[in-house]
């Protein structure tokens, strides 16, 4: 089995306490306003991609793709 | 050219013919004679000898000082705790690992998620107790789970918790981690596993009929380790992983 090289989203200056929920949406928000701004498939975006997979659960962010896909979506994307 | 200073810990008071202490709230003065010495202002002022009682009732300014000078002692106590309190909850080293506890009524799902290429792909997996009847020997009744969260030892841990529908918390006292769990909030647990082994925990704010019935177990194996223990948790939902 090949060494899986561990990496996660890094600890953000601008969440420093326990309550992380406003990081994984924020790292969300990012990714999907990088598309917007980058085009799809860009590889830049995929680094905001990953924090938000690694923080966010699953069902959060299957809420949000929905939400996204009717128009309900309340960031700023 | 020296300055010698010297006090002398007892006065003598020629009026009633005694020695009085000048440092009555020393702590290693001698005891015997501060017993005395309360007995004898005690027994200085009987009512016959002193009928009439001086009356105090008011000092204003004192009272106000002793009320604004405790407050601005406490105030520089406060201050710097509230700093300690919250700065002691900051993440200073990057972790390698994020790990989703997410609790359920009454069970817990785990997501690995750190390699996903896709929204949908996640080493997830449930953990529930394992029920008496099915111990093994040598299995603790209400602390084994079947899954266990595995971890690398000696590794910087991010791990986010969160749950579906009730609060909860998620504790492992081996670990120094006790953790509430909200819902609608992502709640983070930094820790770093030092030494390989099994700890069990259990959720610690109570949430329906279960709530006793559900552990958690993580086990820390060897870095090297890591990898193929986290592949063999759960083959058909492994992907993107060397």
């Amino acid at each position: 089995m090949a060494e899986i090289e561990l990496k996660t989203a890094p600890a953000d200056f601008r969440f420093p306490t326990t309550n992380q929920t406003r990081h994984c949406f924020t790292r969300y928000v990012e990714f999907h306003r990088c598309l917007a701004a980058k085009g799809d498939g860009s590889a830049e975006c995929e680094r905001f991609a990953k924090y938000y997979r690694s923080l966010c659960p699953g069902e959060w962010v299957e809420k949000w793709n929905e939400q996204r896909e009717n128009g309900t979506f309340p960031g700023p994307l | 050219m020296a300055i010698r200073i010297s006090r002398r810990s007892k006065s003598y008071d020629a009026r009633n013919n005694r020695f009085t202490s000048r440092y009555l709230f020393l702590p290693h003065s001698d005891f015997g004679f501060r017993i005395t010495d309360l007995g004898s202002r005690f027994m200085a002022f009987p009512l016959s000898k002193n009928p009439i009682p001086q009356r105090i009732v008011h000092g204003t300014t004192i009272e106000i000082l002793r009320t604004i000078f405790p407050s601005i002692i406490l105030m520089f106590i406060a201050i710097p705790s509230f700093a300690l309190l919250y700065s002691m909850d900051e993440v200073v080293v990057d972790p390698a690992i994020t790990i989703k506890a997410i609790g359920h009524q009454w069970y817990r799902t785990y997501e690995y998620s750190d390699y996903n290429n896709f929204d949908e792909q996640s080493l997830t997996f449930d953990s529930y107790t394992i029920p008496e009847d099915d111990l093994e020997l040598g299995q603790s009744s209400l602390l084994e789970a079947d899954n266990r969260v595995v971890v690398p030892a000696k590794t910087h841990l991010r791990i986010i918790v969160t749950p579906t529908d009730v609060p909860h918390s998620w504790a492992v006292p081996s670990l120094g981690v006790k953790c509430d769990v909200v819902p609608g909030r992502l709640n983070q647990i930094s820790i770093s596993v030092q030494r390989e082994g099994v700890y069990y925990g259990q959720c610690s704010e109570i949430y329906g009929t279960n709530h006793a019935f559900t552990p958690i177990v993580v086990e820390a194996v060897p870095s090297k380790d890591y990898g193929s223990r986290v592949s063999n948790q759960l083959i058909p939902q492994t992907t993107g992983e060397a």
